[in-house]
């Protein structure tokens, strides 16, 4: 009994130091030594791809926002401004948060399900209002028009870009209340939209941080 | 070109990508476990342990080196949680709650990766870094020692010594799983993915005011997240995030890093046991079904059929523009089918029957091509069983890879294939049976039954990917999901490594012209039906509830 005992002990020494020595490695060696590479070859890249306009950081190209108007009184969520393009919608967004204390940025998804009447109503009501906003006097959006990336959430919740045809759906809107000539937003939209990476590695889309910094650098040219 | 020809494309050269990796990798991966020296480093780890390397093991004494790893793993983790509120790197979380921790712990230890916290309000660096990360390399290496130990059990006769734990884990997480995950991760930075140690911190907006961020070591802990089929994402997101999968072609690379080690084992499989033709038959398995079980994702997910995804036009609820319907269906199918579980698309969102493919992926039990190391031995066991009805066909005792497969083995394996059904459904029907826990669903009716089946179902089989709309930080399911984790990692092993003595204290016996030729497609054709049927009538009325019900419906 007493030997057992000792051995067990034994065992568990040797599983804990063999515990520390490989946190060691794993833990503290090799994510300092994957820190300095990143940081020394690839600064810019690991500390978020921030992004600048008017020598202003104004975020990361990787991660979405919003472009509200300021809330008004007695509003729970705010109106979209109009004048610069829209992201996808962020329902998930700190939906489901159990503690926003910390006010960090969560990421996540709604999680609704397909069959979900939670879901049906958040995009029929999605459809309404891109319909609504974007059918400009000369430019009526049909509801077949409207892509699936605008009425839906993503999976972070912080997708930075939306399909070129949403893209290109918001042209008409974005070029009315900025007063600029529909071919030139309609060009800013084109510069901005990568294609697949080596012509088939996931989806064309657009940037959309990227491209309201464009898009102010025209309405300030004008 | 339309985005379904993409995705096809992505998967042809997804599997060429897979196709150059699997000799030089298998091979190098032989190399390391059948090796005799050790590098100096290694030697000197051995030291700090107290452990002599070149001891060989019974199955007894393997298996205690395991669980006394894993026990004191379990320990550590949980201690470095409670205690995170006076760590320095903290990041001011305060500590974890108990039966979080817990959870948590069990969840890194096992390769699960169950996430019922939320990583970028829970864990500061110190427990991200020190702590989980850690166990993404170890778990891993754990995992791949014990079916090397199977796989010696084949390969030896008339000894019952399986190898050494100590000398495997170290090599394993130093010669493979560092020096693969340090390349994967600075490709991964290159992308985008970020590494730094700002901390939270704020950062300007475009229409004024600011966003805060969690700055972190995420491309190191997301590359051996994928290499070690971990899956425990830095961020609540997973790999929807941005900062852990920035680019469509990092998707891509990560779905690589999944699949690359589990394949790569049948390689290392036939080079240990001579013959490499036995291990393309088991990766013949494997493909078949990973292929067939991909074709049928993005067929529904393209198809979109549910009512929300029929008025949106697309079943892009819950996924990434960047990488659209094919890459998130090629990500969900090998996240589910290894014992992954990170995301880059949320599966409850999904079609009905998308969210059935991957729940079923899961009760195949992870072994095509499964964990890494916990796919191949899972399948192993699975090629016992059907050696052992196609010996009952012919009436002929039946063998595999020259070993009898008598009544002793034939228990071993039957109690393996037993233990996570009986968990997922046990824990399944007690979650649905008692008044509070069916509070935590999310969405109703079938979808909601869906979402505890498939909490057990990747807790039990060590997954850790969810129906996230599931409330799983209560605890109820903390502790059910900890307990169904453990019991669904250990419990396997302990049948595994027994199996691995009994193989190896036999002789062998001599290949007739009775023999089934377990090399051959005929076998590879039995093995692909025993486990689809086996499965398929263990989990059949369960998944009739759930996701059939909502795929039928819609």
């Amino acid at each position: 009994m007493n030997n057992s005992v000792t051995n067990t002990v034994r065992l568990l020494g040797a599983g804990l130091r063999a515990l520390l020595v490989l946190t060691l490695v794993t833990g503290v060696i090799y994510p300092l030594v994957v820190t300095g590479i990143a940081q020394g070859l690839f600064g810019n890249k690991a500390n978020g791809s921030e992004i600048k306009a008017d020598g202003k950081v104004v975020g990361s190209s990787l991660i979405g926002q919003s472009y509200n108007l300021p809330l008004k009184k007695g509003q729970e969520t705010p109106d979209p401004d109009l004048k610069w393009f829209q992201g996808r919608p962020a329902n998930g967004l700190g939906a489901n948060s159990v503690n926003t204390r910390y006010k960090l940025i969560l990421s996540g998804a709604t999680n609704l399900s397909a069959d979900s009447k939670v879901l049906i109503k958040q995009v029929g009501d999605a459809k309404a209002a891109v319909i609504k906003d974007n059918s400009v006097p000369g430019y009526t959006v049909k509801p077949a028009d409207v892509p699936a990336d605008a009425v839906t959430s993503s999976g972070s919740g912080l997708d930075p870009a939306i399909s070129p045809e949403y893209a290109e759906l918001q042209v008409h809107r974005v070029a009315a209340k900025n007063g600029l000539p529909v071919d030139r937003v309609e060009k800013l939209v084109k510069d901005h939209t990568t294609g697949r990476t080596l012509g088939f590695i996931g989806e064309p889309r657009v940037n959309v941080l990227e491209l309201n910094i464009a898009l102010k650098d025209l309405v300030a040219k004008k | 070109m339309g985005p379904v020809l993409a995705g096809v494309l992505q998967l042809i050269a997804l599997i060429g990508a897979l196709a150059l990796a699997y000799i030089p990798l298998g091979n190098y991966m032989a190399k390391v476990y059948s090796s005799r020296g050790h590098l100096r480093v290694e030697k000197w780890i051995y030291k700090a342990i107290g452990a002599d390397p070149d001891t060989e093991m019974t199955w007894p004494a393997y298996l205690r080196g395991v669980l006394a790893f894993s026990a004191v793993s379990v320990l550590f983790l949980y201690l470095l949680q409670r205690l995170q509120g006076v760590l320095p790197g903290s990041l001011h979380f305060s500590a974890v709650n108990p039966a979080q921790s817990f959870n948590t712990a069990v969840s890194f230890v096992t390769n699960t990766n169950w996430q019922s916290y939320y990583g970028e309000q829970t864990m500061g660096h110190v427990v991200q870094t020190a702590g989980l990360a850690v166990q993404n390399f170890v778990s891993a290496a754990v995992g791949i020692a014990v079916a090397v130990a199977l796989v010696r059990g084949f390969a030896r006769s008339r000894t019952g010594e399986l190898g050494n734990f100590w000398a495997d884990l170290v090599r394993g997480t130093l010669r493979i799983l560092v020096p693969g995950a340090a390349i994967a991760a600075v490709i991964l930075v290159a992308c985008g993915a970020i590494q730094n140690f700002s901390g939270i911190h704020e950062v300007g907006q475009f229409m004024g005011g600011s966003q805060q961020w969690n700055g972190g070591a995420v491309a190191s802990q997301e590359a051996i997240k994928e290499l070690g089929t971990n899956g425990g994402g830095y961020f609540n997101a997973n790999s929807a995030h941005p900062f852990e999968n920035p680019t469509p072609f990092t998707n891509l690379f990560e779905i690589f890093l999944i699949l690359v080690i589990p394949f790569s084992l049948t390689r290392t499989f036939g080079v240990m046991v001579g013959s490499v033709k036995q291990g393309y038959a088991i990766l013949a398995t494997m493909f078949t079904i990973w292929l067939g079980f991909t074709a049928l994702m993005m067929w529904t997910e393209f198809a979109h059929h549910g009512p929300a995804l029929q008025a949106a036009g697309g079943a892009m609820e819950g996924k990434e523009v960047r990488f659209g319907v094919g890459g998130s269906s090629i990500f969900a199918v090998a996240t589910t089918l290894t014992s992954t579980g990170a995301v880059d698309s949320f599966h409850s969102s999904f079609t009905g029957l998308g969210g059935g493919i991957t729940m079923l992926s899961m009760m195949l039990g992870e072994i095509t091509p499964g964990g890494t190391g916990s796919g191949l031995y899972g399948i192993l066991i699975m090629a016992v069983i059907a050696v052992f009805i196609a010996g009952l066909m012919v009436g002929r005792t039946p063998e595999y890879l020259g070993k009898k497969i008598g009544g002793r083995e034939m228990k071993l394996a039957a109690c393996y294939i037993l233990i996570t059904p009986a968990l997922v459904l046990v824990f399944t029907a007690a979650s649905m049976a008692l008044s509070t826990p069916p509070h935590s669903m999310l969405n109703s009716g079938a979808h909601g039954f869906s979402e505890v089946l498939y909490a057990f179902t990747s807790a039990s089989n060590n997954n850790g990917s969810a129906f996230a709309g599931l409330n799983a930080n209560t605890d109820w399911y903390n502790t059910m999901t900890g307990l169904a984790m453990l019991l669904g990692r250990f419990l396997p092993m302990v049948f595994v490594l027994a199996l691995a003595g009994s193989l190896a204290e036999q002789k062998p016996v001599p290949v007739t012209a009775g023999t089934l030729r377990t090399e051959k497609p005929l076998f590879t054709g039995l093995l692909v039906g025993a486990i689809l049927i086996i499965t398929g009538l263990t989990y059949f009325p369960a998944l009739a509830l759930g996701p059939l019900a909502e795929g039928l419906a819609s």
